[in-house]
C-alpha cells in the first residue's frame, strides 16, 4: 500500500489488522471519516476480511500506469472532442490504472474522456448497457464487453475492422473470431482471462505438500492445511471460489464439469448435454466442499469476496482470474507466497485440466456522436503498448501473441509466459452456439447450480431442471 | 325522464313535445351540470389513463408477444406461450412460493409488532415526541442502504451479529454469577452463514423487512388509535371493564378500519418486494421473488414479452388481495 494514500476505511482496517494502530485509534479515525459501518464490522477484532463489495470512490494512485508507453500515431486532429467510457467498478483494484491510462490518452490527443464507473458483476454491467442501448443513448461512447456478449450486443456496435486494418493480425485468431459477428469485427480484444488455481507456497512447504493436480489432491491438501491452521486461526479455510448465483458461478461450474468429463453444458451443435452422470458428479463434489474445505458463505461469494478472504491470508487455495495475482502480491499477509497453477482435473485417466475462457473487448457504440474519437480510445486501450503495461503492472493476460514473449512481462509475472498454453486452450462458455440468448441459458445454469452448492437441491434434480428449462428456452426462441 | 313528470291535466291534450318543452330547462340544466362534472374530472381521468391504464393495457398486450427490450428481432404474437413457459418453469414457481411466504409471514409479524409499538407510543411517557421520531428511523433510511448494512452485519465472516453471538455475548453473560456459564452455553459455537444457508436466507430477508417496515405499520395504526374518543374508555371504566377487556372490546374493534388500510398498503408492497432481497441475495433462487424474477427476465434475459406476462400475474395476484380486503372493509361498513 503506497504511503501517499489518503486515509480510507480499507487502509485503516488493514493497519488495525496488522497491529499498527489500536482498536481505540481505529474507531476514532473511522468515526472521523464518518464510517460507522466498517467500525461495526471489525468490532470483534478477529482477523477477518472487510469490504466485500463496492466502497465508493476508488483511491487515486499516481503510480498506477507508470509503465504505459503512448503508442505512435495517435490522432491529434480530434482534439477537443468529448467522449465517455464505461469502465471498471470502484471495487476493482485495476480502476486507478485505467483512470490514469485514460488521463494519458487525453494528454496525448486532446480528446476529453469521462471515465464512468461500471457495475462490478458482469451480468449487472450487461443490464446497464442494455438500458443504454434500449434508449439508443449517446451518453457513453466506449464500453467494455465480456467475451460472452458479442452475440448479444453486436447490433449496437460500430464495426471496427477498417479502423484496425492490419493491426488485427497480431491478435489471437480465436479471440478475433469470437468478436466477429456476421463478418464485422465488433470488439477489439483487450485482455483475455482463464480460471487459475492460486495456492500458498509457504503453507504447502509447511505441510510438505505439492501443488495439487487433481481435485482429490486439492481436497486432501486443503483439509490437511485447514486442520493445522485452524488451531491458531479459526477463520482459516481450505478453498475459496465464486459460488454466488451469477455469471461467475457458470465459469466455475464449467471448469468442474469439463475437467471431469461432464461436457460444456451445450455442445457445439446446440444440444443441451448438461444432464449427464459426470456433470452431476462434478456438481455433487463441489457441494461437498461447502462447509468442509470451503466456508458455508462461499455460496454468496463473487470475485472480490473470494479475493478478500484470500489476501487476508485466510485460505490455502483460491480459484480466481489472473488479474488478482498483482493484487495478491500487494497484500501484506501473503505477498511473496503466492503460487499459480492450472486448475485441478478429475481422477479419470482421460480427464484434463480446464479453465473457463474469460476476457473483455473494447466496444464502440453506434449511438455515439463522436465515433472517430471513440474508436481512437478503443484502439489505444487495446494497443500492444497498453497490453504490455497491463501485463506488467496488473498481471492481465494480453490478447496479442507477441506481448507474451516480452522479457519485461516475464520479469514481472513469470506465470504469464509459463501458462500461455493454458490460456490458449481455455474452454469457451456456450455463447457462440446460443448468441443473444446466452444470458438466459447461463441464468438457468447458475441458479440451479447455486441451489446444489447451497444444499437445497440435489445435483440430479438440478441437472434435470437445467435440461428442461434450457430446452424450453432454446425451443421457444 | 318523462315518467317522473306528473300526469298532465286531462283538459290539455297529451302533447309529447309540450312535455319536453316544459321539461327542457331542467334537463338541459342537469345535462350541463353533468358536462361540467365530466369536464372537471377529465384531467384526472386523462392522467389515470395515461400513467396507469395505458401501461396496464400495454403490459397485457405485450404479454402475448415475443417482444424484446433492446433488439431488432421481429415482434410476433405468440398467444399464451409466455404464460405456458412460466407455468412450466421451476424457478418461476419457486419465486411465486417465496413471494407468497414472504408476504404472509412478514406482514403478519409487522402487524403484530406494529400494534404493540403503536399502543406504546400512544401512551403518556416522558420524551414521547423524541421516541416517536426515533422509531421512524428504519423506515426513513433508503432500503438499498439498510439492506447493504444488514448484509454486512449478517455476514458469516466479518458480520457484527455473528461476532456478538459467538464471541461477545457469551463473554458478557458469563460474568453473571451462578447462571452465567449456562447462559453462555445457549449461544452458537460457530458463526452462522445467515445469507448462505438455504433455510435461513428467506427468514433473514423477512427479519430485515420487519425491522424496516414495522415503524410504518405502527404509524398508520397510531393514527387510528388517536381518533378513538377518550370518553368511550371513561364509560368503560365506569362500567367496570379492566384494561384487557377495554383493549378487546373497544380498541381493537375501533382500530379495525385503520388496520385494514395498513394491511392493504403493506400486503401490496410486500408482494412486489424487490430491493431488500435483491441487494442482499441477488438472484439466489431460495429468496427469488416475482419482482426479481420479472426484472431478471426483462433486463438480463431481454424478454419484454415474458416479463410482461410475469407482471400481469403479479397484477392479478394483487387484484385478488385487494378484492379480499375491500370485501372485508365492506363487511365492516354494514
Amino acid at each position: 500500500m503506497p504511503r501517499h494514500q489518503k486515509p480510507t476505511a480499507n487502509g485503516l482496517v488493514r493497519e488495525y489488522l496488522s497491529g499498527r494502530i489500536g482498536r481505540r485509534e481505529l474507531i476514532g479515525k473511522a468515526t472521523a471519516l464518518g464510517l460507522l459501518a466498517p467500525v461495526m464490522m471489525v468490532l470483534g477484532g478477529s482477523r477477518s476480511t472487510v469490504f466485500a463489495q463496492d466502497e465508493g470512490t476508488p483511491i487515486p494512485d499516481p503510480d498506477a500506469g507508470s509503465t504505459i508507453v503512448i503508442p505512435d500515431g495517435l490522432r491529434t486532429d480530434l482534439s477537443g472532442a468529448q467522449i465517455a467510457i464505461m469502465g471498471s467498478s470502484s471495487s476493482d483494484p485495476n480502476t486507478p490504472f485505467f483512470q490514469n491510462a485514460v488521463a494519458k490518452f487525453t494528454e496525448a490527443t486532446g480528446i476529453e474522456v469521462n471515465y464512468i464507473l461500471g457495475e462490478n458483476q458482469t451480468d449487472a454491467r450487461l443490464q446497464q448497457m442494455r438500458q443504454q442501448f434500449a434508449a439508443q443513448a449517446s451518453d457513453i461512447d466506449v464500453y467494455q464487453i465480456d467475451v460472452i456478449w458479442p452475440g448479444v450486443v453486436a447490433e449496437h456496435a460500430v464495426p471496427v475492422q477498417d479502423a484496425m486494418g492490419d493491426a488485427i493480425d497480431g491478435f489471437f485468431p480465436g479471440l478475433v473470431d469470437t468478436n466477429t459477428v456476421d463478418g464485422n469485427l465488433i470488439g477489439i480484444p483487450w485482455f483475455t482471462d482463464a480460471g487459475l488455481l492460486y495456492y500458498r507456497t509457504d503453507l504447502l512447504d509447511k505441510y510438505g505438500l505439492e501443488p495439487p493436480t487433481t481435485w482429490s489432491e486439492l481436497e486432501s491438501s486443503a483439509q490437511a492445511i485447514m486442520e493445522g491452521e485452524n488451531a491458531e486461526n479459526p477463520d482459516f479455510t481450505g478453498f475459496v471460489w465464486q459460488g454466488r448465483a451469477y455469471e461467475g458461478l457458470t465459469c466455475n461450474g464449467l471448469e468442474w464439469q469439463v475437467s471431469q468429463g461432464g461436457g460444456t453444458i451445450i455442445d457445439t451443435d446446440g444440444n443441451v448435454t448438461v444432464n449427464n452422470e459426470q456433470a452431476i458428479a462434478a456438481m455433487s463434489r463441489a457441494a461437498s466442499w461447502v462447509n468442509g474445505i470451503s466456508p458455508e458463505g462461499v455460496t454468496t461469494y463473487t470475485e472480490p469476496e473470494t479475493f478478500n478472504v484470500w489476501v487476508a491470508g485466510n485460505a490455502a487455495f483460491s480459484r480466481n482470474w489472473p488479474y488478482q495475482y498483482a493484487g495478491s502480491q500487494e497484500s501484506e499477509f501473503i505477498a511473496g507466497n503466492v503460487g499459480i497453477s492450472p486448475l485441478p482435473k478429475g481422477d479419470g485417466p482421460e480427464d484434463v485440466s480446464a479453465a473457463t475462457l474469460g476476457g473483455w473487448s473494447m466496444f464502440v457504440s453506434r449511438y455515439s456522436e463522436n465515433q472517430e474519437a471513440a474508436i481512437e480510445l478503443a484502439k489505444y486501450l487495446a494497443s500492444p503498448e497498453m497490453q504490455k503495461a497491463l501485463a506488467v503492472e496488473r498481471s492481465m493476460l494480453p490478447t496479442i501473441e507477441s506481448v507474451y514473449d516480452d522479457p519485461d512481462v516475464e520479469a514481472a509475472n513469470e506465470f504469464i509466459p509459463r501458462l500461455k498454453p493454458v490460456f490458449e486452450a481455455a474452454v469457451g462458455r456456450p455463447s457462440a452456439q446460443t448468441g443473444d440468448i446466452y444470458p438466459e441459458i447461463s441464468t438457468v445454469y447458475y441458479q440451479q447450480l447455486n441451489q446444489v452448492v447451497s444444499g437445497s437441491k440435489s445435483a440430479e434434480d438440478a441437472a434435470s431442471s437445467m435440461e428442461n428449462e434450457m430446452t424450453a428456452i432454446l425451443e421457444g426462441d | 325522464m318523462s315518467q317522473h313528470v306528473p300526469a298532465p291535466a286531462p283538459v290539455v291534450p297529451v302533447d309529447e313535445p309540450a312535455i319536453r318543452v316544459s321539461d327542457a330547462p331542467q334537463a338541459s340544466w342537469a345535462k350541463s351540470r353533468e358536462r361540467l362534472a365530466w369536464l372537471m374530472v377529465l384531467p384526472s381521468v386523462l392522467i389515470v389513463a395515461l400513467v396507469a391504464f395505458y401501461p396496464l393495457v400495454q403490459s397485457f398486450r405485450l404479454s402475448f408477444t415475443n417482444a424484446r427490450l433492446a433488439s431488432s428481432r421481429a415482434v410476433e404474437n405468440i398467444g399464451l406461450n409466455n404464460y405456458r413457459f412460466l407455468w412450466e418453469s421451476d424457478t418461476f414457481r419457486t419465486a411465486f412460493g417465496n413471494t407468497v411466504r414472504f408476504t404472509i409471514i412478514s406482514v403478519s409479524i409487522e402487524l403484530l409488532l406494529g400494534v404493540i409499538v403503536a399502543l406504546i407510543i400512544n401512551s403518556q411517557f416522558p420524551a414521547r415526541g423524541l421516541v416517536r421520531a426515533a422509531i421512524l428511523i428504519p423506515w426513513a433510511i433508503p432500503t438499498v442502504v439498510s439492506s447493504r448494512l444488514w448484509a454486512y452485519m449478517l455476514n458469516d465472516n466479518y458480520g457484527v451479529i455473528n461476532d456478538l453471538l459467538v464471541y461477545q455475548l457469551p463473554k458478557t453473560v458469563s460474568w453473571i454469577p451462578f447462571i452465567g456459564d449456562n447462559l453462555a452455553g445457549i449461544f452458537p459455537d460457530e458463526k452462522i452463514a445467515f445469507l448462505a444457508r438455504p433455510n435461513l436466507a428467506l427468514p433473514s430477508a423477512i427479519a430485515v423487512d420487519v425491522w424496516k417496515t414495522t415503524p410504518f405499520m405502527a404509524l398508520l395504526i397510531l393514527a387510528g388509535l388517536q381518533i378513538i374518543p377518550g370518553d368511550v374508555y371513561e364509560a368503560a371504566v365506569v362500567d367496570g371493564a379492566n384494561k384487557w377487556k377495554q383493549f378487546w372490546q373497544i380498541t381493537l374493534p375501533l382500530l379495525k378500519p385503520a388496520i385494514l388500510v395498513a394491511l392493504i398498503f403493506r400486503t401490496l408492497d410486500a408482494f412486489r418486494v424487490f430491493d431488500v432481497i435483491y441487494v442482499m441475495f441477488g438472484y439466489k433462487v431460495e429468496t427469488l421473488t416475482l419482482s426479481i424474477f420479472t426484472q431478471q427476465t426483462l433486463v438480463d434475459g431481454d424478454r419484454l414479452g415474458r416479463a410482461s406476462a410475469s407482471s400481469v400475474i403479479i397484477f392479478l395476484c394483487i387484484g385478488v388481495f385487494v378484492l379480499i380486503y375491500t370485501r372485508l372493509i365492506r363487511v365492516e361498513e354494514t
